[in-house]
């Protein structure tokens, strides 16, 4: 039996409070005791009056296995990771190859076990080859254990299509994310329409291709029952049409990311591909409206958004560049310092970053600190500000449009399962 | 005159100052142009590069002129298929080669300012995706200060394809700057959103648009299909957007109108118009050569090429 003590940390759990210095025991892996303990233990954390949280869980991550050796793949982005204080991911199946198929999940959570030491979660492409419009074999893919079913990568188009996926999605209870944009009208557009992409004359994609997918999936969701999340809401109208669908209805749920409340298309002034991410950023309004959505409860998860696009395809013309942007490592801090004060303090930030992504996940045992629960752990800096620099990142995308940004929330050590990955 | 700039990228970077040193000094250009001998040496043992993604005929040929007028040595490449050569290489290779201006047109907004970036040449934009045209602005910018003196108070209206324009986006922000009020005309898909924050005022009647204007500038169209379902045929385009003389009565009687060249008759304004002396597509042609040396010149003093 191996024991593991971390001590000296305000535990940020239902089980006890913030205000006191207080330890948490491990048992081979899993959370066996908090408060004030104090027993023989075989390794000893001093947290140093630091902050002890439950492991972050991505719900939107993207990994580039095979064929892109610039890219991130699960050794990176493991590490990329842990530095970010995410001990869990839900990957999109929009890797190489496709997760559309349960060989290919199977290879993934082997490769997964023997080259990434934080959790990955395959998500099952909701279609093959995620064309958007033949439907995969879900419960084979469920059946080899992946944490939901996505469609990213492959939209689908044909409202027929996701009401049958989630109608068929009920036996299995598992989570169907879906969202995207209407290619019909973003197709080809680099950034927001609207004041930036008439001042760059670049081509603007409109808020409505993504509203109306939004709009369609959540009358969907509500009519089928199915349990349906949309992963990435950008705009104020968006988080309005989830409040007002959501009503008490509990199958529905909703995300967003850190750069969507923190950015806005001024970012992309001067052409900064840094800031070019799918779909564009959006204005001022809009990342006030999307913060309002996360305080009052309309979003229930925050993802990182992690889509490496390596620095190559990012220093050309803002047209060519690739959308992406290296978030892993970046998410907690910045969203931490955007949000949190004294009406919602850290431990709701976990609940978006964590408690509620597992819930979704179905994730058993993790998303927070409690008695039995897995041993996925960070102990962050909530007091400091550092400043952000992409060259330190672990991630092979090592540019940010945080660059030289002051935040705080700095992640110290990271654990999984009891054992220290990262710190 | 005080020009320090290494490239000219666009008149929204620039100031209502910069702006009107360039056409002072595309002034006394002209006089060189009006010369029997039109050869001045500013530029002389310079290289001078044209750097095409795109197809030109005339705005090629007004560049290849102006830089030999200034002496300089004058070379043009268009590069077909922009994924074979890249820009960043492109640039690197001319100069290493030894080349001084590199003068592109590219289909990519933003790409003569990352061209710019990247070398140390003094980079002109000839044309960025629908970003900016510079010169062809400063050349209709020339054209009416000769012939309306100055620009404050001046109403213009510019008529068309607003949204498919990088020229009339160089207009509006040289023209605003310089205190003109700007009018567009133009259905409204074909108009750039929420253009009105520019300090530009938004009209869907050409009638209305023209009102009391000094100027109008007609623009291009695109080739018909390209609009899809912004525009149901060219033919109902000209029942509302054809610049006639009925167009024309609502404006100043000493209304002038400009047109970028080529003018389709049978859509966007009418013959009767173009063979007018309102019209004054010769002059415009003349003062692009004239600008383009102007901005050749300044840009080297810029770089301490000539004493």
């Amino acid at each position: 039996m191996k024991r593991t003590l971390i001590k000296n940390c305000r535990i940020v759990s239902p089980e006890c409070s913030v205000k006191s210095l207080n330890s948490l025991l491990i048992i081979n892996g899993k959370i066996a005791d908090v408060g004030d303990i104090n027993v023989e233990c075989d390794e000893i954390f001093d947290a140093e009056g630091n902050y002890l949280l439950p492991g972050l869980i991505d719900m939107n991550c993207k990994i580039c296995e095979d064929g892109y050796e610039s890219k991130d793949n699960l050794k990176i982005v493991s590490l990329s990771a842990s530095a970010g204080g995410f001990t869990s991911l839900a990957v999109t199946p929009d890797s190489q190859p496709v997760i559309d198929n349960k060989t290919v999940v199977d290879y993934v959570i082997q490769r997964a076990k023997a080259e990434s030491e934080v959790n990955i979660y395959p998500c099952g492409s909701i279609t093959k080859g995620c064309n958007g419009r033949d439907v995969a074999e879900m419960g084979k893919m469920i059946s080899k254990g992946i944490a939901a079913l996505s469609d990213n990568g492959g939209k689908i188009e044909k409202a027929s299509v996701l009401r049958d996926v989630l109608m068929y999605s009920k036996m299995f209870d598992v989570t169907v994310i879906s969202g995207g944009l209407d290619e019909s009208l973003s197709g080809g557009k680099v950034v927001n329409e609207g004041i930036i992409s008439t001042k760059l004359g670049l081509s603007g994609s409109p808020r409505e291709a993504e509203e109306i997918i939004v709009a369609r999936n959540l009358v969907l969701g509500r009519y089928t029952g199915a349990r349906l999340h949309i992963p990435t809401l950008t705009t104020e109208f968006s988080v309005e049409l989830v409040e007002k669908s959501k009503g008490n209805k509990e199958n529905i749920t909703a995300g967003t990311c850190p750069h969507y409340f923190t950015l806005t298309e001024e970012e992309t002034e001067g052409y900064n591909t840094y800031a070019k991410v799918n779909p564009p950023l959006r204005t001022k309004a809009d990342a006030e409206a999307i913060k309002k959505g996360i305080y009052n409860g309309t979003i229930d998860t925050i993802a990182s958004g992690h889509t490496p696009a390596s620095i190559h395809r990012k220093q050309v013309e803002f047209d060519t560049a690739a959308c992406g942007i290296s978030s892993l490592e970046t998410a907690f801090a910045v969203s931490f310092t955007a949000l949190c004060n004294e009406s919602f303090t850290v431990s709701d930030l976990v609940e978006k970053m964590a408690e509620n992504p597992a819930k979704i996940l179905n994730l058993k045992n993790k998303g927070a600190i409690k008695k039995g629960y897995d041993a996925d752990l960070i102990i962050a800096d909530l007091d400091n500000e550092y400043t952000i620099r992409g060259s330190e990142f672990y991630s092979k995308a090592k540019y940010t449009p945080y660059e030289g940004k002051k935040v705080k929330g700095k992640i110290i050590k990271t654990f999984v399962n009891g054992k220290k990955i990262f710190g | 005159m005080n020009f320090k700039r290494k490239d000219f990228i666009g008149l929204m970077d620039l100031s209502a100052k910069e702006i009107s040193d360039i056409l002072e000094t595309a002034e006394t250009m002209k006089v060189v142009l009006n010369q029997k001998n039109k050869k001045a040496p500013y530029l002389q043992g310079k290289s001078v590069i044209l750097l095409f993604y795109e197809k030109s005929t005339r705005a090629k040929l007004s560049y290849e002129l102006a830089a030999q007028y200034l002496s300089a040595n004058c070379v043009e490449i268009t590069v077909a298929d922009p994924k074979s050569e890249t820009l960043f290489e492109m640039g690197r290779t001319i100069e290493q080669m030894g080349g001084d201006f590199i003068i592109l047109r590219n289909p990519y907004s933003g790409s003569a300012g990352y061209l710019a970036g990247k070398v140390k040449a003094s980079v002109i934009n000839a044309g960025d995706g629908l970003n900016e045209n510079p010169t062809q602005a400063l050349l209709d910018l020339l054209t009416i200060k000769e012939l309306k003196g100055g620009f404050k108070g001046l109403k213009v209206a510019i008529c068309g394809d607003v949204a498919g324009s990088r020229v009339t986006r160089s207009n509006i922000w040289g023209l605003t700057k310089l205190g003109a009020e700007v009018r567009i005309a133009a259905p409204p898909t074909m108009i750039p959103n929420k253009i009105e924050e520019f300090n530009v005022k938004v009209f869907y009647d050409i009638k209305k648009a023209c009102k009391d204007v000094d100027v109008i500038m007609c623009l291009n169209l695109q080739s018909e299909d390209s609009y899809g379902s912004k525009l149901a045929s060219f033919d109902e385009y000209k029942d509302f957007f054809k610049l006639d003389s009925a167009v024309i009565s609502n404006a100043k009687e000493d209304v002038i109108v400009m047109h970028p060249g080529a003018p389709n008759r049978k859509y966007e304004i009418s013959s009767e118009l173009v063979d007018s002396d309102k019209c004054i597509i010769d002059d415009q042609i003349t003062n692009g050569v004239a600008v383009r040396m102007a901005i050749l010149y300044l840009l080297s003093l810029g770089k301490g090429l000539v004493v």
